[in-house]
């Protein structure tokens, strides 16, 4: 096959890859530019340019307050779940000892109850332990669902590293810390992005719990703000603002990735090194 | 004259608490957000001014199914979190043990409001709620069209189809394709139970299940009006109705996309907006109903009511008569077109002049019929959801009408078992 | 730390257990009275010899919800699993404009799932949705499809959402596991002159096989327990009603609280299963190969 053709080929399939993942994010652009009526029309290309529902969003309430409320979250959640997970993982990988595999599977078993059902008694717990209304429920209810995840995951990965990169670190008398800070991190990133983007995103997006335990407007994250934004009358729909918060919502999880996708290399070069 | 009886009587209430209650920090759980928020909270400003107490608004989402889900979580919880809540007209029966019973405390007052609004939120002799506004339904058509093939306003259920069907084909045959004859809202959601049940009580086919708690859905004219109802998707109305809400219908009919569209209140303001491809073009009327029967128009609205576990039920009180006096309700009216609940301010000629549809509204409000809520008590949701069900399932063309209200029927019956 | 966080959470759970064995409603969550198996299964006598079985385990409309999930499961899970690999692939590859691609694949998945259902509701409307239009331009349809509300199609609909936000899960997981496969490895084949397709059968595959069944592994329990995309999408329709959503119709709509409670539990003991499943699958495979 000449090579050209493999070229193009591949491109073209970066290219469907592009526009499948990008289009409907690409059209909520193009409605949030949008006003009034104008949303029942289909147009694939903006037809007018008016930054009215950004205005709208951003000026009306707190919608500030909540993208940092979201942000606080998120980190939080992703830090101390990845904290706890390397630990937990290089645990579960390298150390043998008994009923390990009965713990492996008690962590998984905490992600198969949906949400809804466990809804109530969290609500309960909640409250009894004073945090209703507070930030700090969040990062414990959405740290349920997210250390299973990069429990496993990190799991996963660890054992796939070969044993001998860390005997000579053993031989020099190295603590399990130093051994995780120093040997498994540099080779880790590629694993630990990822799932510190995936759990970022998980936490970002949540929707239930935030809504369900947090009272007051300052306090929300932003699915609960979106879900918040309304018409000018019952039952109306705002797509523009809908749209354009979403907009909002979502620029800096691409701008995250973009900055991230950089560790993602250099996994890959440390990767190469080592192996 | 009746009005400043009204306004002395308020201020003397509000007044009289002002005096006596100490201050108190009331939270306020509102199902509505934007405009109506604004408004609400110039309303507690002034509340605020005129007494000691102050007001939090807790905001939630417009959906009303995750609002129900909290307010039984706070509720369950004998949380005292909340003081005021407003409620849907079809949760009254269904959270009455948990919210202060209001009767005594607005003997004086209770007899302005509209009747139908105040029996849907009485449970026993409990007072759940005090109607806050109302929503009411009415069919909404296309003036130019009707005129343009010299039709009369469809006053039954049958015209409406022949007319619509009428049109539809005419306007198509002009090359105007995309027509449609009539939108309504036909996805399986609480709005089905709403639109059916028009059709149902419209044909004499009664109210689902009557007041006094008789399960009698199954008969003849029920099953006619649904299977009526069946007949036009596909042919006046596209097959997508059945997943549409009540935007969706909204978005086909104001592009100028249907000649009629069954719809509540707050399409009108939305209809007649600057930028709407019908403006001008259309009227509203009562829904159609048949002969020998009148039409049905469904009630629907938001109320506020006391919950038992506040810690401050004599303001919350004061709080829920001072949102719903007369200078309040009107200038609601005025700035976000919802239907009051005090008949007097139907006819106030300030709020006529500037929302010319309320004064229209007043006779659909009048006949307007509750579900049957207050019947099936706590069982209303899933009521509710059997019966759209059935309908949603002979309008898809799952079944007949009278087969589907049989099943119906047996379900209705396994869940009543001895008693609602 | 983790043991505490492992008892708290479990807490609710157990809570959720005890529930399905009482009368309880969520009205009166303190006053319970313990049924034993009531909500599962019941015979009720009429009094004249005649009976009938109620309960979850007769519930048909619990069984097509069972019947739905695993459905919607498995045909939204092999076809993540199958795209996410082909992305995985595009992304490790050396190109230009990488980066950006990698950022806009991670979209769908960036998007809170709660408004990209109502986007896609939007796009999939049958008289001004983007989607009708696009088909019918491309003559692939000749007239509109109402999505989301015939039974033909709502499920369809339902998965075509999910395929497209959950790929990018997927996709990110198995090109992490790609990172870890050493490079090396590639020189040597391209200089003993292994095909690549080969190449990709012998090594690669088996070596991010572990990433790949964990990934595979949480989205089958995410896809388990879908809830917001069918609520928002498909409500109450009976062919796209998933386990959750029954379970949140009974919990928090219906006053059947324990009634949803069993139905939870049911859901918690089927996904078990089913994870246990693919486990025992995924290690014979592994243990064949050794």
């Amino acid at each position: 096959m000449p090579i050209w053709i493999k070229r193009t080929s591949f491109y073209a399939l970066v290219a469907v890859i592009f526009v499948l993942s990008v289009f409907p994010f690409y059209y909520a652009v193009v409605t949030s530019f949008k006003s009034g009526q104008a949303i029942f029309n289909v147009d694939y290309w903006p037809t007018s340019f008016s930054l009215d529902n950004y205005f709208t969003v951003l000026t009306q309430g707190v919608f500030g307050q909540q993208i940092l409320n979201s942000i606080m979250v998120a980190t939080g959640v992703v830090l101390i779940s990845l904290a706890l997970a390397v630990g937990a993982s290089y645990a579960l990988s390298r150390i043998a000892f008994r009923g390990k595999t009965l713990m492996l599977f008690t962590i998984l078993s905490v992600s198969m109850f949906p949400q809804i059902a466990v809804l109530a008694g969290l609500f309960e717990l909640i409250r009894s332990m004073g945090i209703y209304n507070s930030l700090w429920s969040l990062v414990f209810s959405y740290m349920i669902f997210t250390l299973p995840f990069t429990v496993w995951v990190l799991t996963t990965f660890m054992k796939a590293l070969p044993v001998e990169i860390e005997e000579a670190a053993i031989v020099d008398g190295a603590s399990p810390i130093e051994i995780i800070v120093k040997v498994f991190l540099p080779l880790m990133w590629p694993a630990l992005v990822t799932t510190g983007l995936l759990a970022f995103i998980h936490a970002w997006n949540e929707f239930l719990f935030a809504f369900t335990f947090m009272a007051t407007d300052a306090k929300r994250t932003v699915p609960v703000a979106i879900a918040m934004i309304s018409g000018g009358s019952e039952f109306e729909v705002p797509w523009g603002n809908i749209m354009a918060a979403s907009v909002v919502v979502t620029v800096p999880l691409i701008a995250l990735v973009l900055i991230f996708q950089r560790k993602i290399v250099a996994g890959l070069t440390a990767g190469a090194v080592k192996g | 004259m009746r009005i400043s009886t009204i306004l002395a009587s308020s201020v003397a209430a509000v007044a009289l608490f002002a005096s006596s209650a100490i201050a108190a920090d009331l939270k306020i759980v509102h199902g509505s957000v934007g405009r109506d928020q604004e408004m609400l909270r110039k309303h507690l400003d002034m509340f605020e001014a005129q007494t000691d107490h102050t007001v939090d608004i807790v905001s939630m989402p417009e959906s009303t199914t995750d609002q129900f889900g909290q307010y039984k979580l706070w509720l369950a919880a004998q949380s005292s979190d909340i003081d005021v809540y407003r409620l849907d007209v079809i949760w009254a029966a269904q959270v009455a043990n948990h919210f202060v019973d209001l009767s005594p405390h607005v003997q004086d007052i209770i007899g302005d409001y509209v009747p139908a609004a105040v029996e849907s939120q009485t449970v026993g002799d409990k007072l759940v709620a005090l109607p806050m506004f109302l929503g009411a339904p009415a069919l909404y058509y296309r003036k130019d069209l009707l005129e343009k093939y010299d039709q009369s306003v469809p006053t039954t259920w049958q015209e409406l189809t022949d007319t619509a069907q009428l049109i539809q084909d005419e306007e198509r045959a002009a090359g105007n394709e995309d027509i449609w004859g009539f939108v309504f809202q036909g996805a399986a959601y609480e709005g089905l139970t709403c639109n059916a049940q028009e059709w149902v009580a419209s044909f004499g086919g009664g109210r689902i299940v009557e007041p006094d708690g008789t399960i009698t859905i199954n008969n003849e004219n029920a099953a006619k009006a649904l299977d009526l109802a069946a007949s036009w998707v596909g042919n006046i109305a596209p097959e997508g109705v059945l997943s549409y809400k009540e935007e969706e219908a909204r978005g086909v009919w104001q592009t100028g996309n249907a000649v009629f569209m069954r719809n509540w209140n707050y399409a009108y303001a939305l209809a007649a907006s600057e930028d709407s491809a019908v403006k001008d073009k259309f009227d509203v009327a009562i829904l159609p109903g048949t002969e020998g029967h009148t039409s049905a128009a469904t009630l629907g609205g938001s109320h506020l009511g006391v919950a038992k576990y506040s810690e401050n039920q004599e303001a919350a009180i004061e709080l829920v008569r001072f949102l719903n006096s007369y200078e309040v309700q009107k200038d609601r009216a005025i700035i976000t077109s919802r239907p009051p609940t005090l008949n007097a301010v139907y006819e106030d000629e300030e709020v006529g002049e500037k929302q010319p549809f309320i004064p229209l509204w007043k006779p659909v409000v009048d006949n307007a019929l509750p579900r049957p809520s207050v019947a099936t008590a706590r069982n209303y949701n899933e009521v509710s959801k059997e019966f759209w069900s059935a309908a949603h399932a002979t309008l898809s063309g799952d079944g007949s009408a009278a087969e589907n209200l049989q099943k119906l029927e047996a379900k209705l019956k396994r869940l009543k078992g001895a008693r609602w | 730390m983790l043991l505490v966080l492992a008892a708290v959470a479990a807490y609710p759970l157990f809570r959720t257990f005890y529930f399905g064995f009482t009368d309880a409603s969520l009205d009166m969550l303190d006053s319970v009275n313990w049924v034993g198996f009531r909500n599962y299964l019941e015979w009720v006598d009429y009094g004249d010899g005649e009976g009938e079985f109620f309960g979850l385990l007769v519930d048909e409309v619990w069984w097509q919800s069972v019947w739905n999930t695993l459905y919607f499961s498995f045909v939204s899970v092999s076809f993540e699993t199958f795209f996410g690999l082909i992305v995985a692939l595009v992304l490790n590859a050396n190109f230009a404009g990488r980066g950006i691609v990698r950022a806009a694949v991670l979209i769908p998945w960036a998007i809170p799932t709660t408004v990209s259902a109502k986007m896609w509701a939007w796009m999939m409307h049958d008289q001004f949705g983007i989607l009708n239009d696009l088909l019918m331009k491309l003559h692939v349809i000749s007239e509109p499809i109402a999505w989301t509300a015939s039974s033909d199609t709502a499920m369809l609909a339902v998965l075509m959402v999910d395929i497209w936000k959950t790929t990018p899960f997927m996709a990110l997981l198995i090109l992490a596991g790609l990172q870890m496969v050493p490079r090396d490895i590639y020189e040597a084949a391209k200089i003993d002159g292994v095909h690549p397709v080969k190449v990709f059968f012998k090594v690669t595959l088996p070596i991010i096989r572990p990433a790949i069944v964990v990934a595979i592994i949480f989205r089958a329990l995410d896809a388990m327990r879908v809830f917001d995309l069918i609520y928002v999408l498909t409500p109450a329709n009976d062919d796209t009603r998933t386990m959750s959503v029954f379970a949140r119709e009974y919990l928090f709509d219906f006053d059947k609280f324990a009634y949803g409670s069993a139905a939870s539990t049911l859901l918690f003991l089927i996904i078990g299963g089913v994870t246990i499943t693919i486990f025992a699958m995924g290690k014979t495979n592994v243990g064949r190969e050794n």
